[in-house]
């Protein structure tokens, strides 16, 4: 179990992101390193500003799919951020911005939740990456 | 309930996936080697996950039941 699992976010739907942080979760419960790598809009979904906004969810969802999530969370599903919080607690999670996603949506360092534990490009996430599976979400 | 004794009870009932595992391993950390924990959960998938959280980490299984949508597991801290 010592190869991390490598999780690049694409999307920035709150379905992806908690299909994803699941992931993390449960990795990270079974002591296996894991990091995460935000690109494109799953980073806008963590800066300071919208992590805690509804981010919508796959065009997949349609009506049934958006009742069915809204029941999840009534019933005291816990959020994605919250998951990945979780996570960081129990075990090695390390969440990197992706440098040009940085540039992209014009983002500084100190816009983004604390959850991000900082920003580094692609060379330096396949190096962390070692061996390990990369899921792209 | 929990037929042999425990040190920790975590009720993570009404939790879905993956936190029934993640509040168990929370919860392990704080245990020192031999104490045990009690979890009761409601997530059908909790039978095998705690069977592979228990092959991966070593902790073990000692006692583990269903009873009308509950799963009731003691684990044993490697």
């Amino acid at each position: 179990m010592d190869e991390p699992l490598n999780l690049v976010l694409f999307s920035g739907t709150d379905d992806k992101l908690q299909a994803a942080a699941v992931l993390a979760a449960g990795a990270a419960a079974l002591g296996k390193p894991v990091n995460i790598f935000l690109q494109y809009w799953a980073l806008d979904a963590f800066t300071r500003a919208k992590i805690d906004d509804d981010h919508g969810l796959a065009p997949e969802a349609g009506v049934e799919g958006r009742a069915a999530v809204d029941d999840l969370a009534k019933a005291g599903q816990v959020s994605w951020a919250e998951t990945l919080r979780q996570a960081k607690e129990l075990g090695s999670v390390d969440i990197q911005a992706c440098s040009l996603s940085m540039d992209l949506l014009h983002l500084e360092p100190e816009d983004l939740d604390p959850l991000v534990d900082g920003t580094e490009g692609v060379t330096a996430f396949y190096l962390n990456a070692g061996e390990g599976q990369v899921v792209f979400i | 309930m929990a037929t042999v004794p425990v040190d920790l009870t975590v009720d993570a009932r009404g939790l879905n996936c993956p936190m029934p595992i993640v509040r168990t391993a929370q919860a392990v950390k704080g245990l020192a080697a031999g104490q045990t924990v009690e979890v009761i959960a409601t997530d059908p998938g909790s039978v095998k996950d705690f069977a592979a959280w228990s092959k991966t980490t070593g902790n073990e299984i000692v006692e583990q039941t269903a009873d009308g949508g509950e799963f009731h597991f003691v684990l044993r801290k490697k």
